[in-house]
């Protein structure tokens, strides 16, 4: 107890003594803290490679903002809302952290919404999927980037539908996020005009599906939604691969599949696959010059959209704070941020809207054959641009507090 | 259609098989536990690292070396089996008489390490591999489609299973194995090299993890991972069959693989904890497990 009061002690005097030189950001500097996990299921999604997304944000825009240094901070929150609640506010408390970022896993990104809105910082969320964070438990510290499972269930969703893919049965990750993504879905299946068979919720990080697939293969539904993530998902697809569900006539919907998730899977049984996402590093000259740089640190891999998100989101984060001038204030920031019109060189155009949801296009990919694919990391074929207007929840719909 | 339980009775039957397939793996780990524990008195957590090493053994012989599934089924548990004696020659080796929990930290420790340096190599999303040409497809059983692939798990891991418990309780080199685990020091004196015994046992051991590892490839993701998530329910099986006994790790294995299938139906949710729930109750009626021996 006594060396932590001592570095606190500590803290505090080197605060008092940098404090003064720039007193319109705390500490003197701006702090990020990109919070994910980086040793579990979603690491490759997010881990490592959002820390350096971060980075290159940061080196992109100068690495200082009105003369303050940026810096970045990094943590593993294990997927656990607890541990992430934790961690979230010991950097807002005590080590002058002005911003978190990425936070996968939507119960713990829910659990840091709360902290950062008591705490009046800022969150900035990429990596977690629920359309609640824009909707019921939408706050005005929050800004959610890349993605949610609104934009998800409309782009597969309603592209599976029309298809002919009008009766479904779910295999939902047994949190919040696969039940947002199940409730979603099943809402654009049924204004569609197709029906909800049934749904089966397994245990997050679950290694065998065999059971809950037998399920789905009993309900006689023509599409088997996968509602889960990464690991899960993987071990999904290539089960049902080998129960021979797709041969016997039934196809899958992989809601949420990452790019990282198709390297793993591999062509042969991912070849055909629909998804939705935000950003691909081969849409444009922008997104690989990324992809390059981001691969030079990375071990050659590409980025995922929530990477893309984190660099994208920051950029636009720390415009805002030259715009403003300060980053005490959290709410004062973001409202800021929803002012500015966004514009960078991953997502293009976009604006932030009054309930913190980013709006930019969502794209419809179908993940290619193993002949079609030309190189390491070519793996997907554009199938249809869905418009920044109609790929998100429309403002009245989400019931979120800060709209009314 | 007649009905078990308000569930059709084939599906019921098709969960049951499931069951089994995925006690064959639970059967199989737990078994190189328990006879780790039984003779080295050693709480082997190493042993999903271990299973993992076996699947990327596997994984890296076919993409490195070009060696398909079935070389891999041999050398893998060979390869990993020798970093077992390695670990045992020199780290184990001198934690011999002490506590348990230093054994318990020293592989915990080193499970730790080595998931880090495979994940830091591979990333955590894991690697694909493809099941062997030969056991691809499978049989319509009339109330679920059965792959090749897991018949073929569930048959093989049950003759090494088979195998092994024959060794160990009806041949006379099992009969050594016993009397050393009993009184090392009595059998020493009889000329036989109980060191040497130890550390090819631990081989044994760690050599079973990564033939389960191989078998495991084609259905799981190959992935740093995949072994931690397992090993926290292989213990849990270990401890309800009775620490260190062997028979009591097979059957238990299957046992609980039947029994978790069985929950998947109907109660999903609670598929990942069923098995600690009966841990709890078996150890408060029973505490050294179904088939272990008290005292």
């Amino acid at each position: 107890m006594r060396t932590f009061s001592l570095l606190a002690g500590v803290a505090a005097l080197a605060l008092a003594v940098a404090g003064p030189a720039r007193a319109d950001f705390t500490g003197g500097k701006v702090r990020i803290g990109v919070l994910n996990d980086q040793s579990s299921l979603y690491a490759d999604i997010t881990g490592q490679g959002s820390v350096v997304a971060a980075r290159m944000a940061v080196e992109d825009f100068g690495g200082k903002v009105k003369g303050a240094p940026i810096e970045v901070v990094f943590a593993d929150h294990q997927n656990k809302p607890d541990v992430g609640s934790n961690i979230a506010r010991q950097w807002y408390d005590t080590e002058g952290v002005d911003v978190i970022v990425d936070v996968p896993t939507s119960s713990v990104a829910l659990a840091i919404n709360e902290v950062t809105r008591e705490k009046n910082k800022v969150f900035l969320v990429s990596g977690a999927a629920t359309s609640d964070l824009t909707g019921a438990k939408c706050s005005p510290n929050t800004v959610h980037w890349t993605y949610d499972t609104w934009a998800l269930a409309n782009g597969t969703g309603s592209a599976i539908v029309q298809t002919g893919g009008d009766s479904w049965f779910f295999l939902t990750a047994d949190y919040a996020f696969g039940h947002a993504l199940e409730r979603d879905t099943a809402a654009v299946v049924t204004k569609n005009g197709g029906k909800v068979l049934g749904s089966v919720r397994h245990p997050l990080n679950n290694p065998d599906f065999s059971s809950y697939l037998l399920q789905a293969q009993a309900s006689k539904a023509k599409i088997i939604g996968l509602a889960n993530a990464g690991g899960d998902t993987i071990n999904s697809i290539k089960q049902a691969a080998e129960f021979g569900i797709v041969a016997g006539g039934q196809n899958l919907a992989g809601l949420l599949v990452f790019i990282t998730d198709v390297h793993g899977l591999g062509l042969p049984i991912a070849q055909g696959l629909i998804l939705t996402e935000s950003f691909y590093w081969d849409l444009n000259e922008n997104t690989r010059a990324f992809a390059k740089r981001f691969g030079e640190r990375m071990n050659g891999r590409v980025p995922t959209m929530v990477q893309a998100g984190v660099y994208a989101s920051i950029l636009h984060y720390l415009k805002a704070l030259e715009a403003l001038g300060s980053d005490g204030d959290g709410k004062a920031v973001v409202d800021k941020m929803k002012a500015i019109p966004t514009d960078d060189p991953l997502f293009g155009k976009g604006e932030i809207r009054k309930d913190g949801r980013k709006l930019h296009p969502m794209y419809l990919f179908e993940v290619k054959k193993p002949a079609e694919s030309k190189g390491p990391w070519d793996y997907y074929k554009l199938k249809a641009t869905i418009p920044a207007d109609k790929a998100f929840r429309p403002l009245a719909e989400g019931g979120c507090p800060l709209v009314q | 259609m007649t009905e078990l339980l308000g569930i059709p009775a084939p599906v019921l039957f098709g969960q049951l098989l499931l069951g089994l397939i995925n006690g064959a793996f639970y059967a199989i780990l737990s078994l190189g536990l328990a006879v780790i524990f039984g003779l080295l008195n050693i709480i082997n957590f190493t042993h999903g690292a271990q299973y993992m090493m076996g699947a990327f053994t596997a994984w890296m012989l076919l993409n490195w070396a070009g060696l398909g599934y079935w070389w891999a089924l041999l050398l893998a548990p060979l390869f990993v089996g020798l970093t077992g004696i390695l670990i045992e020659r020199f780290l184990l080796k001198r934690l011999a008489g002490l506590d348990h929990l230093y054994g318990l930290l020293l592989t915990f420790g080193l499970a730790l390490v080595i998931q880090g340096l495979y994940r830091n190599e591979f990333g955590s999303t894991g690697l694909p591999y493809a099941i062997p040409a030969e056991l691809r497809g499978g049989q319509n059983l009339g109330f679920m489609f059965l792959p090749n692939y897991r018949a073929w798990v569930v048959v093989v891991s049950l003759a090494v299973c088979l195998a092994t418990w024959l060794v160990i309780e009806k041949t006379r080199l099992g009969s050594y194995l016993r009397a050393a685990t009993e009184n090392p020091t009595l059998v020493q004196a009889m000329g036989i090299d109980v060191p040497r015994m130890v550390t090819l046992t631990y081989g044994f051991g760690v050599a079973l993890a990564a033939f389960a590892g191989v078998l495991a490839a084609p259905i799981y993701q190959v992935s740093p991972l995949m072994g931690a998530d397992l090993i926290i329910v292989v213990f849990a099986v270990v401890v309800i069959g009775g620490m260190g006994s062997i028979l009591g790790s097979i059957l238990t294995g299957f046992g609980l693989g039947v029994i978790e299938g069985l929950t998947k139906v109907f109660w999903p949710e609670a598929s990942s904890t069923v098995i600690f729930v009966i841990m709890a109750i078996v150890l408060l009626l029973r505490p050294a497990g179904l088939f272990g021996r008290t005292g």
